[in-house]
Order: structure tokens, then C-alpha cells, then sequence
């Protein structure tokens, strides 16, 4: 079985963004210890000659044609935004000036 | 009798024949809300300005006979994880305390397209994760029939409303069971469509791949009218079907015979309350009579379902909710020395415990080195469970069982223990992880006087089979009322001792 | 020293896809615009928004995974790749990691040692991100989701490159594959072709390739040359010392010829792929792939023989214009209107290369109508205009897309007929001439060439040489006769 530990904990919630309080992090510990050792009861089972299953039904393609219906979005775009500036969403600036692409 | 009291489709008539307008029915619910909101707090929004709009507007349009639907003037909640243009939906999130959509969510689209009027928007756990409605950052929501227990979740806000008659009609999300076990808990129906029969476009998403939109009503035939508004192929959702065109309400009738109902044995054994077990025999003695044909079977997946179901939810959750970060809508900590720090701070303020621990855990099946045993095992065993059920849905137009292990638990029961809680959908999760349709129905009360709920899990795309039983059932019996349901019927007196006594 | 060891060059190419709308809502994707006017709920990760694939996306993979000889999934799947990052609007970018669109592709290269063969790994259909705009004043981003969801694909080689050159030489292959294609433009400095290189270094004959490195940045061709070269000396120099390669990825400051490291955005790169449960798998059916087929346009190795085969180019000239889609665009619109390939192949080959050359200008960036080259040809032909005044035209043409008839006309430039006109210019450059009008008549007959030349000069082009040459001949003749 699987032991969380105070690595793996600080790893997922580094991953989810994440950040629990010590009081949070003690709970979370236990409850995630329980739940996996509960989920381990998976291994029980043989499914060797089963396909993993992702999408329930396989009914054909589901397609949009390639043609241009949205009009400016920019209003309704940023209505919720908590901080906005130049028509755009405020952040901390970002590392490096780089985008991911 | 209030309106709220009717059906829908009684409702909806006596709006067609002139006897009462839609303003009319939507100023009763309106007062209904007012009286019981305090008690129950089944919504987290009312729409009164815009509730009352729409009335006009659509009386105007049932008056030049553009309206034809049976539900046209009736009065709606919708669970807050539905997006409303101009009606802030939070999602029972402090993340999307003032987050106000732009768009709507085609169900409510379609719904008010016909002329249903939407009230105001429901209680829920939040991110519908939860099954008490105890995770809502803005409060638990109380069962009508008793405010010391939770009328379940995560549509509980959805289902307390109509057990309490605020109003007829509400629409759910079901997950894991999130429409039938709240549903089983406040005594009315609910019903969760085959995956794709409604459009998920606007449903704020807790795990993609199960989450299916259905109706909340006090009897089957207002869920079939529901449904025959809300099913149908939308091509802003991929997952949506094309489904042949049928009428849902239009396929009702008491005729049975010859439906072949399976029971599987292994349901009925321990941990379930000895009163559901009863109900089990008594529904299958009544639908006997009524020309089924029932007898027990072994469905052996019970101990998987549950944790196949978490790993694939918490996974397909840790993603879909990885977008409430403060930067384009919702909630922002408020100071912060960098963007990572922004995201951190904001996500662990906004999100419940329950939410944290279910993307963590979700983040941690996908994780390098766990992808494999947990993420990937757990899409096997769904395959798996889906061939056990599509084997016995071969033999069996439906299977009856329990929606969940008790009636309506008390309030806070599951603090500090969310496994307990997770185990308690052991009845209601397979059916999302096959994508069938299955309804909850109410069948009598316990000994508590809380009331008991089953359910009937069909073929896919089978939901008139479903609706059939349950109608040919209903036929035998009296809708049981919530005692909040007659709050306004009784003495001012009579209604703040019982409230007083409630907290 | 350095020669027992070899640069080992792996390839991943992001191309955006020239669709209209994004891969999946029906957002316009033209480049730039105001911040976030060509976004809506699914682009910006609004919640309950839902992603629906472009159909075209999915034809235009097809046809480059054909085109690249790859084999084309049957049953594809999209992914989700888990991070964080504001140009990201979902926090998950959707893309295909373990069903991609096609896989096992190649792609024939030319070398100095004939031709070579780069393996394609695999091409997969992604979203592109959004753009973050970087304000000066203080420590802030500004983000802008119009180039969110822009379709992409991704290609991605095996290390089977060898050299700069042959980077260079992939590059060019693909880009001329997928612009004769038409599904994208690949314009590097718009980022509409990004391409990250890996380069390892390791001892010649090794079996086990050395770590790797991840150069981003490469803004043209030239860059990824430089880069390649710079990455591979500062490896074999590391080495050389006995130090270790860090795997990492470097950005490439062009301006500087050098590399630094960058800051990883995320501690870790796990990124939680899973199948993106909101879009059903792909079904691609063998008719629809042979249909795709069937619709492809001419590549450019058709082309190249079919210029020599039907117009009689010379190969040389037919592999300059196919080499460049603009050229072979021009080229063959201009010669249906006019029917003359070799005269639009010397036009295009000659003066339009160094007009561009010397206004410094792209080959995407020629806008005229073919049909003007057409017209200006037709009156060299004619004989409405001379060679010089037609060159003149046609830098008006390039330049300002003008109509060449009308612009003879306005400034006057049309072929003077008027033999009185041209006697008295032909009288005038004998008497300046004197010299080589003796050098003429003592018989040194080549003197007249120098005569016609500065009676055209007077003429300023708009004469026809062979009318002033004869009437050259006619005056010198009668200038003689008297003294006979």
C-alpha cells in the first residue's frame, strides 16, 4: 500500500496549486491514507482482458464546420474578470516574459 | 392548497385553461419561498425581479398561443452549478460568490424556451461534491420532512425545494447519484437521463465523462415533461446524442406486462436499512400485480464500483476545476507577491475541504508513477462494471434497488469522515460509470417518518421503460407530502414551534 | 578532437493551422486584433463551456500526415495535459499524447551526399495558447486569449538529424510541403511556425544518445542554424572538459549568438495527461482519408517536373519558382492570362528576385495581380513599350501594384512612332557623336551600336532600337552619298 507521506503530499498539492494549512495538511494525510488503502481494493479485481474505458459510447464524430459565428467577446469576456487592464486580465507578471507555446 | 402544491402539469393546465396566470404561480412560489427559506434554505438565489419578468413575458406569449408546452407558465429552481445569464451562479463556492455568466445553460435554455420560468438557483455541495448539501460555502440546506437531517446531495438545494413545495420543478446534476439520493431523501423524483441525453453545455463540470443533467418533480409524469424539453442533441456538447424523437410523458401508461424486472440479492444484504429492504419487496409484490415479472439476481461488481467511480471523478475533477484560479472570473486572494503565490492563496481560500481533498486525491491518481495502477485500473473496472450491468440489462428491461444504504442520515454525520460518506453512494455510482439512465422514486417512509426512496437502473437510451414502472407504481399509491410542504396550511402557531424545535 | 563526436538533432515543430475559426469553437482566428475580441466561453475556460472539433482541423492533419508518408490512426483521442500558466486558460491544455493522428511519418531530404531520410516519431492536433503582454511600468501581465484555441499541429522527428544544414534542409522541405498544401502559411517571425530543437552530443558510433538539450526561441531558419551549431560546440567543449550536460531547455538570444537556461515554470513537468473526457475519439474511415487524398493539391516535386515537361523550363529555373509558393503561384496565374511561361519564368527569375532583394522584402509579401505582369508582357510584345520602360513599369508593378497600361499612358511612356521625331534626335547624336561617326565610316560598322544606345538615351527608352538602328543606317548613308 501506498504511504503518503509528507513528500508525496507537498508533490500533489503542488500540482493542484494548492496550499493546506498544517491543521489541513495532518487531515488530509490521514484521509487520503485511508482513501487510497480503500482504493486498493481495485487490485483485487482481474481485468486483464479489459480495455480501459474513457468515454461511455462510441456513437461517430461529433464535428463543427469550420466557420466563423462568434462576434466580439471581448465585453462578455472580461465581465467577470477580479482585475482587468488594457482590455486584458491583470496577472503577477509571469517568468521569464515567455509564453508555454 | 398552494399552487406549488399541484404538479407541474396540473399547474401548467389550470396556466393554459386562464384559471390562474403565470405571475400568479410565480408570486405563490415566490411567497412559498419567503415562508420556508429560513427552515430549509433550499436556494442560494432568488430571481424575484426577473422571476417576475418572465412571467409576463410569458403569459404574453401563451396568450397569442406561441406556448404549447405542458410546463408553459410553471415556475422552476435550477441547482446552482447551472449556468443563468445575469444570475450569479456560485456553484455553492466562495470561489463564484459573484460570478454572473454571460450564457445559459441549454437546459435551462431549452426549458425556458418553453416556457418554464426560472426562479432562482439551488443549494448544493459545493462543486456538487458531497451527498448532505453540507458543503455548500453558504450553508447546509434541511430536509422538509425533518430539519435535524440533510435532504442529501448534491442536488439537495433542487430536491428540498420541490419536497417543500416552493415550487414544482427543478432541475439536478447527478454525478454519482446526485439527483436520486437527495431525491430518495425529500420523497420525490428524480430522474438521471442516459449519458448524453441532455446537454451538458453550461452544467459547471465536476467529472465529464458522468455527470448527466436530469429533472426533480413530484411524480414521473412532470419528469417526462421535463424531459421531453430538456433531451436532445446540442452541438455545443460533443458528448450529446442524437437520440430518436419520442415523447417521454407521451409513452406513460399503467400497462406493465410482461416488463421483466431484476433484483440483485447482494443488494439487500447488511448495511442496508431494514425498512428499504421491505420497500424492495413491497414495490416488487405491487409491480407483480401490476403484470411484471421480478425475481433476484447477483450483480457482483458492489465493491468496485465505489472506488473505480472516485478515482475516475476525483481525476476528471482535479482537472475541470484547475480553472477556478483568479485570473479570469470568481474570487482573488487578496494580496499576493507572485503568480504563484496568487494561485495557491485563492484556490485554498475559495475551495471547501471537500473540494481540496477530492482534487488532491484526483491529482494524485493521474500523478507519474500512479497513472497506471490507479487512473487507467479504474477506466478497466469501468468497462468491466458496464459489461456486468449491459449483461444483466439484457435479461432485465430495469433493475430495482436501493438508492442509498438509509433514509435521510441526521445533520453533521458524516463530519470528519468522508470516506463513510463516499461508501453511502455504493448503490447510485454504477449507473453513471455505464452511462445508464436510472430514476428515483418514493415508496413510503421509515419508521421515522423520513421517507424511502429506490431506484430503477434501464438500458441505455431506455428511459420510457423506466418512466412506465415507476408511473404504473405511482398509479397504486398517494403522493406523501413533506410536512414543510403543508407549512403554509398551517397556523402561524403550529409552523414556529415546529420551527423552533428544527434548530 | 572534436571530430570524434557527433551533433545529434531531434526536431519538434508547432505549426498553426490556417482554418478560419479556432480547433474548437467558431472564434475567428486572424492574427492580432484587439486583446480578447476573438474569444468567447470555450476559448477563455469559462465554466460549463464545451470544446467541439473543427472539422477541418482534422482534414488538414490528415492530409499532413499523408503528405509526411505517416500512418493515420484509425481511432485518434484527445488529451489532457495538466499546468498552470495564465496563457492557459483551462489550466489544461487539450491535446493528443496517446492516440495521436499520426505516427511513423518520413520525410526525404536532400544532402551533399545525396538524399536522406528524417523520421517522423509522431504528429499530434493541439490548442495554441493565449499571448501575455508584459508592461513596463510594473511587476504585471496583461493576458490576451485571441491566439487560445488557434489550431496546431504538433510534428515531432526522431534524432535523425545530423547537422545544421540538415535541419535547415527539413525545415525548408516542410514548410513548401505545408504551404503547397495550404494549411498553413508558417511564418516564422508570426509565429505561425515554431520549432524547438533538441541537440545531444555523443562520441561517433555511440550507441546510447547523449542528454539532450531544448533550444526555444528559433525565430527563422538562420537561428535554428546558429543555434545548433552553438548548442553542439558548447556540448562537445562540456564534454571535452569532462563536465556534464544538464538536461534542460536554454532559450536562444539571436541578437547575442548565445543560449542561456530558462526558468522552469512549474518544479515539476508532470503533467497528468488523461483522454479529454469532453470529446469523443476520432473515427477516421479509410474513404474519408482516400477522399482527402484524392483532394490534395500539387506538391512540389509534381510541380518541378511538370514546368519542365509542359513549359520546357529548364530545371534550374522551374526549382527556383516551385522552391517559393509565391513565385509558383505567380507564376502559373500570369502565364494562363498571357501563355508565355518562358517570358513570366525570366520576369519572375530576374527582375522580380532583385527587386525584392533591394527593397529588402519577403516573398509573402507580393501582393500584385498576376494579371499586370501579364499585360506588361503582352506590350514588350507588341512592341507598345521597350525593355527599359518595362522594367521601370514593373517596379511599379512590385511596389504599388499598378496597372501597366494605364501607367505608359499617364507618364507618357509608350514607343515613339514618329520618324520626323526620331531623324531629328538621330541628326542631333551624330553632330555630338562625331567621332563615332568616323569610326563608322572608315568602316569600324560595330561604332553604330554606341549611336543607338545614345539616341535611345535621348529617347529615354520609348523608341524601338530596330526602327532608330535602320534609321541610323539611312542617315549615315545619306551623310555619305554627297561626298561620293
Amino acid at each position: 500500500m501506498k504511504q503518503i507521506d509528507d513528500e508525496i503530499l507537498s508533490y500533489i498539492q503542488r500540482l493542484s496549486m494548492l496550499e493546506l494549512s498544517e491543521e489541513e495538511a495532518r487531515q488530509a494525510r490521514l484521509d487520503l491514507q485511508q482513501m487510497i488503502a480503500y482504493l486498493d481494493k481495485l487490485n483485487e479485481l482481474d481485468t486483464t482482458d479489459v480495455e480501459p474505458m474513457s468515454h461511455v459510447f462510441l456513437l461517430g464524430n461529433v464535428f463543427r464546420d469550420d466557420v466563423v459565428t462568434n462576434q466580439d467577446g471581448r465585453t462578455d469576456t472580461l465581465a467577470n474578470a477580479p482585475k482587468q487592464r488594457e482590455g486584458g486580465f491583470y496577472v503577477p507578471r509571469t517568468i521569464d516574459g515567455e509564453g508555454t507555446q | 392548497m398552494s399552487l406549488m402544491g399541484l404538479t407541474a402539469i396540473e399547474l401548467g393546465r389550470k396556466i393554459k385553461k386562464k384559471e390562474v396566470s403565470a405571475a400568479e404561480a410565480v408570486e405563490e412560489a415566490l411567497e412559498a419561498i419567503e415562508k420556508k427559506e429560513t427552515a430549509i434554505h433550499s436556494f442560494l438565489t432568488v430571481d424575484k425581479e426577473g422571476a417576475r419578468r418572465r412571467a409576463e413575458q410569458v403569459q404574453r406569449r401563451i396568450c397569442k398561443g406561441e406556448l404549447t408546452s405542458p410546463l408553459a407558465g410553471v415556475p422552476m429552481a435550477v441547482k446552482d452549478n447551472l449556468c443563468t445569464r445575469g444570475i450569479r451562479t456560485t456553484c455553492a463556492s466562495r470561489l463564484l460568490s459573484d460570478f454572473v455568466p454571460t450564457y445559459t445553460a441549454e437546459a435551462v435554455c431549452r426549458l425556458e424556451h418553453a416556457g418554464v420560468i426560472v426562479l432562482g438557483k439551488t443549494n448544493m455541495d459545493e462543486f456538487a461534491m458531497g451527498s448532505t448539501t453540507e458543503t455548500s460555502a453558504f450553508g447546509a440546506t434541511k430536509n422538509p420532512w425533518d430539519t435535524k437531517h440533510v435532504p442529501g446531495g448534491s442536488s439537495g438545494g433542487s430536491c428540498a425545494a420541490v419536497s417543500a413545495e416552493e415550487c414544482s420543478l427543478a432541475l439536478g446534476s447527478d454525478t454519482g447519484g446526485s439527483i436520486r439520493q437527495p431525491a430518495s431523501f425529500c420523497g420525490v423524483t428524480g430522474l438521471k437521463p442516459t449519458y448524453g441525453t441532455v446537454s451538458r453545455y453550461g452544467l459547471i463540470t465536476y467529472a465529464s465523462s458522468l455527470d448527466q443533467i436530469g429533472p426533480i418533480a413530484r411524480n414521473v409524469e412532470d419528469c417526462a415533461a421535463m424531459l421531453d424539453e430538456i433531451a436532445s442533441f446540442d452541438k455545443k456538447d460533443a458528448t450529446s446524442v442524437k437520440r430518436q424523437a419520442c415523447s417521454f410523458r407521451e409513452a406513460l401508461t399503467e400497462d406493465i406486462k410482461g416488463l421483466r424486472i431484476g433484483i440483485p440479492s447482494n443488494h439487500l444484504s447488511e448495511g442496508l436499512q431494514k425498512e428499504i429492504r421491505q420497500a424492495i419487496f413491497a414495490v416488487s409484490e405491487t409491480l407483480k400485480q401490476q403484470g411484471a415479472v421480478v425475481e433476484e439476481f447477483h450483480l457482483d461488481f458492489m465493491d468496485y464500483a465505489v472506488p473505480a467511480y472516485y478515482v475516475i471523478a476525483c481525476a476528471e475533477a482535479s482537472s475541470n476545476l484547475a480553472r477556478f484560479d483568479g485570473v479570469k472570473y470568481g474570487y482573488r486572494t487578496k494580496e499576493y507577491a507572485n503568480l504563484e503565490e496568487m494561485y495557491k492563496k485563492t484556490r485554498s481560500e475559495g475551495f471547501g475541504s471537500e473540494a481540496k481533498r477530492r482534487i488532491l486525491l484526483g491529482s494524485f491518481v493521474l500523478s507519474s508513477g500512479y497513472y497506471e495502477e490507479y487512473y487507467k485500473k479504474a477506466l478497466r473496472t469501468r468497462a468491466w462494471i458496464k459489461q456486468k450491468l449491459d449483461q444483466a440489462l439484457e435479461r432485465y428491461d430495469a433493475i430495482l434497488a436501493p438508492v442509498a444504504p438509509t433514509t435521510a442520515p441526521k445533520l453533521g454525520v458524516f463530519e470528519g469522515n468522508p470516506l463513510k460518506m463516499y461508501q453511502s453512494d455504493i448503490y447510485t455510482v454504477a449507473a453513471n460509470l455505464a452511462g445508464l439512465p436510472a430514476i428515483s422514486f418514493p415508496c413510503g417512509t421509515d419508521c421515522n417518518g423520513l421517507p424511502i426512496g429506490l431506484q430503477l437502473i434501464g438500458g441505455c437510451f431506455r428511459e420510457q421503460e423506466l418512466l412506465k414502472a415507476v408511473y404504473a407504481f405511482e398509479c397504486t399509491r398517494n403522493y406523501q407530502r413533506s410536512p414543510f410542504a403543508m407549512e403554509g396550511e398551517r397556523t402561524e402557531k403550529c409552523h414556529r414551534r415546529e420551527y423552533e424545535q428544527s434548530i | 578532437m572534436s571530430k570524434a563526436y557527433e551533433t545529434v538533432i531531434g526536431l519538434e515543430v508547432h505549426v498553426e493551422l490556417a482554418t478560419k475559426t479556432k480547433i474548437f469553437c467558431a472564434c475567428s482566428t486572424e492574427f492580432g486584433g484587439v486583446p480578447n475580441s476573438h474569444t468567447c466561453p470555450v476559448c477563455t475556460g469559462m465554466p460549463g463551456a464545451l470544446p467541439v472539433l473543427n472539422k477541418r482541423v482534422v482534414e488538414y492533419a490528415i492530409a499532413v500526415g499523408l503528405a509526411i508518408n505517416g500512418n493515420i490512426r484509425k481511432c485518434c483521442q484527445f488529451d489532457r495535459k495538466n499546468y498552470f500558466y495564465p496563457d492557459n486558460p483551462q489550466n489544461y491544455q487539450i491535446s493528443q499524447l496517446y492516440l495521436p493522428i499520426c505516427t511513423d511519418g518520413s520525410v526525404e531530404i536532400p544532402t551533399d551526399t545525396g538524399k536522406k531520410t528524417i523520421g517522423i516519431r509522431e504528429m499530434h492536433m493541439e490548442e495554441d495558447a493565449g499571448k501575455l503582454l508584459h508592461s513596463r511600468s510594473d511587476m504585471a501581465s496583461i493576458v490576451d486569449y485571441n491566439r487560445s484555441g488557434v489550431p496546431l499541429l504538433e510534428i515531432v522527428t526522431r534524432p535523425d538529424i545530423r547537422s545544421a544544414k540538415e535541419a535547415v534542409a527539413f525545415l525548408e522541405k516542410l514548410r513548401l510541403m505545408l504551404q503547397y498544401l495550404g494549411v498553413s502559411d508558417c511564418k516564422l517571425n508570426e509565429g505561425s511556425m515554431r520549432v524547438d530543437v533538441n541537440v545531444s552530443v555523443r562520441k561517433e558510433g555511440a550507441d546510447r544518445l547523449g542528454t539532450r538539450t531544448e533550444m526555444k526561441n528559433l525565430n527563422s531558419f538562420r537561428a535554428v542554424a546558429r543555434a545548433i551549431e552553438s548548442e553542439s560546440s558548447r556540448h562537445r567543449k562540456l564534454l571535452e572538459n569532462g563536465q556534464k550536460i544538464m538536461f534542460e531547455t536554454r532559450r536562444w538570444d539571436d541578437k547575442r549568438g548565445i543560449s542561456h537556461p530558462m526558468r522552469t515554470k512549474e518544479e515539476a513537468r508532470d503533467y497528468r495527461y488523461f483522454p479529454e473526457p469532453d470529446l469523443p475519439p476520432i473515427l477516421i474511415e479509410d474513404a474519408w482519408i482516400a477522399r482527402i487524398e484524392k483532394e490534395r493539391p500539387e506538391m512540389p516535386e509534381e510541380k518541378l517536373e511538370r514546368y519542365q515537361r509542359e513549359f520546357g523550363l529548364p530545371k534550374y529555373d522551374a526549382s527556383i519558382l516551385v522552391g517559393e509558393k509565391h513565385f509558383a503561384d505567380l507564376f502559373e496565374e500570369a502565364t494562363a492570362l498571357c501563355g508565355k511561361p518562358k517570358k513570366v519564368s525570366n520576369w519572375i527569375m530576374g527582375e522580380l528576385i532583385c527587386l525584392l532583394r533591394e527593397n529588402e522584402m519577403a516573398a509573402d509579401k507580393i501582393s500584385f495581380s498576376p494579371e499586370n505582369l501579364a499585360k506588361l508582357i503582352d506590350l514588350v510584345d507588341a512592341g507598345q513599350i521597350s525593355g527599359t520602360v518595362a522594367k521601370e513599369i514593373f517596379a511599379q508593378i512590385v511596389t504599388k501594384d499598378v496597372d501597366p497600361e494605364k501607367y505608359m499612358d499617364e507618364k507618357c511612356l509608350g514607343m515613339v512612332e514618329d520618324e520626323d521625331l526620331l531623324r531629328e534626335v538621330i541628326v542631333s547624336v551624330i553632330c555630338v557623336h562625331s567621332q563615332s561617326v568616323e569610326d563608322y565610316k572608315r568602316g569600324k560598322k560595330r561604332a553604330i551600336g554606341f549611336l543607338v544606345g545614345q539616341a535611345m538615351k535621348t529617347m529615354r527608352g520609348k523608341a524601338n532600337p530596330k526602327t532608330v538602328h535602320r534609321l541610323l543606317e539611312e542617315a549615315l548613308s545619306y551623310e555619305e552619298a554627297p561626298r561620293a
